[in-house]
């Protein structure tokens, strides 16, 4: 799970991919999943940081994280 | 120091809902690190906007349309040239482009600049000839075909899928997903702008568009990418965002260089969603009406091909700005009865 070399992410919790002009905005939940996609974290340690760092349980987190990734899937932002 | 004036002829004043690429050339050419312009604009119309744009076109005169011919529009250039000493002309309409290619050796020798495709390099990208455009060149491009009546409508599109994109020679296109929406959709533009209507198979994907310049000599001076925003109900872009997509400006340049292009050019494409293949759909033979978004983004278009146009070498734009955006407005100016009255009875302004 890699993010595109063409993402440029603020931050404020703006996306903007630079080479089809599409701009997303992110709360601040889905700009630090986001953060650790681009430093290279796997899904496992993504959903271990989140659960750390949020008030959520691991089940919800992996399916949440889930959802999130298929969305980045979705609209192109991951290779 | 004082830079040089050059006195620059511009049509496409005609900044209205789908507007002419005039102004935006305009603003570049005033923008000139290089020259001083002084604009002389030529309309067709006493309503263009541009005419009384006073900060950016200095003075106006009408020209014939096109299909006067060359000779009265030659013979009209002649008196524009003695009273205003032109450098440089630049033409912005597609269907004003065939006269102005045959005519530019006149010009020239009078002393009027221009950089323009040859007449073969015209032809030679016309709607109806992308698909032996595309084999030449080794470019995707969507079947198209040629039909100019309706027996030939029906028997053309028995070999193509819907939807269809049924497009003018030179401009309007919409997309049919029948037979009958494709013979009301041939009625509609050959009504307007006669035949040939040209038929092309419609790409699922992202429309993109590339504003460049080629030298004429097969260098590739500068190409930005850009992608539309916001797109009006009749289908132009009222905003738009350059991009960094390295293919598309690869296709620019092996284009201008495999045509030995010159002057300004815009391409149109769509990116395939399934393939990511992208398929050239158009090549309009001029700068596009958002030309000012390369200027935006750190490549005066205008200004390069003026200087060129004038003989001076210009090295390529290496970058541009990725994400820089355009948008549109509209605005009510407010003019006098006497600039409508002068240019409506003498022609000039």
């Amino acid at each position: 799970m890699r993010l595109k070399k063409s993402i440029a992410i603020s931050e404020n919790g703006f996306v903007f991919n630079a080479a089809r002009g599409d701009s997303f905005s992110t709360n601040p939940i889905g700009l630090f999943i986001l953060e650790m996609i681009k430093a290279g974290k796997d899904t496992k340690v993504v959903q271990q940081e989140v659960t750390n760092k949020y008030a959520i349980d691991d089940s919800t987190a992996e399916r949440d994280i889930h959802d999130f990734v298929k969305m980045l899937k979705q609209y192109d932002l991951l290779d | 120091m004082k830079k040089q004036q050059i006195n620059i002829a511009v049509t496409g004043l005609n900044a209205v809902d789908s507007p002419g690429p005039g102004i935006a050339v305009i603003r570049g050419l005033k923008e000139s690190k290089h020259f001083e312009a002084r604009i002389i604009g030529l309309s067709y119309e006493n309503l263009e906007p541009g005419i009384y744009m006073r900060d950016l076109v200095d003075k106006v005169y009408q020209i014939p349309y096109p299909s006067v011919g060359h000779e009265t529009l030659l013979s009209r250039l002649e008196y524009i040239h003695r009273k205003e000493k032109i450098d440089v002309i630049i033409p912005n309409f597609d269907a004003e482009l065939f006269s102005f290619i045959k005519l530019a050796p006149k010009l020239e020798s009078m002393g009027i600049h221009s950089l323009l495709p040859t007449m073969e390099q015209f032809d030679a990208r016309l709607k109806g000839k992308l698909n032996e455009y595309g084999d030449k060149h080794n470019i995707l491009v969507p079947r198209s075909a040629v039909v100019f009546n309706i027996e030939e409508l029906a028997q053309t599109l028995k070999t193509f899928d819907y939807p269809v994109m049924v497009k003018g020679k030179f401009y309007e296109a919409y997309k049919a997903f029948s037979y009958e929406q494709a013979q009301a959709y041939f009625h509609k533009i050959s009504a307007k702008w006669g035949t040939p209507i040209v038929l092309q198979q419609f790409v699922q994907g992202q429309e993109l568009n590339v504003t460049a310049i080629g030298d004429g000599k097969g260098k590739l001076i500068g190409a930005v990418p850009m992608r539309k925003t916001y797109i009006t109900d009749t289908g132009k872009g009222w905003a738009g965002i350059s991009l960094a997509d390295e293919s598309l400006v690869e296709m620019a340049r092996h284009l201008v260089e495999s045509t030995n292009w010159g002057g300004g050019l815009e391409l149109e494409l769509i990116k395939e969603d399934s393939t990511g293949d992208p398929y050239l759909i158009e090549i309009n033979p001029r700068f596009p009406a958002w030309v000012y978004l390369a200027v935006g983004c750190g490549q005066n278009h205008p200004e390069a091909l003026v200087r060129m146009a004038m003989g001076e070498k210009v090295d390529p734009f290496e970058d541009y700005d990725v994400g820089k955006m355009f948008i549109r407005y509209s605005y009510d100016m407010i003019c006098d009865l006497k600039d409508f009255q002068q240019i409506a009875v003498t022609g000039e302004l």
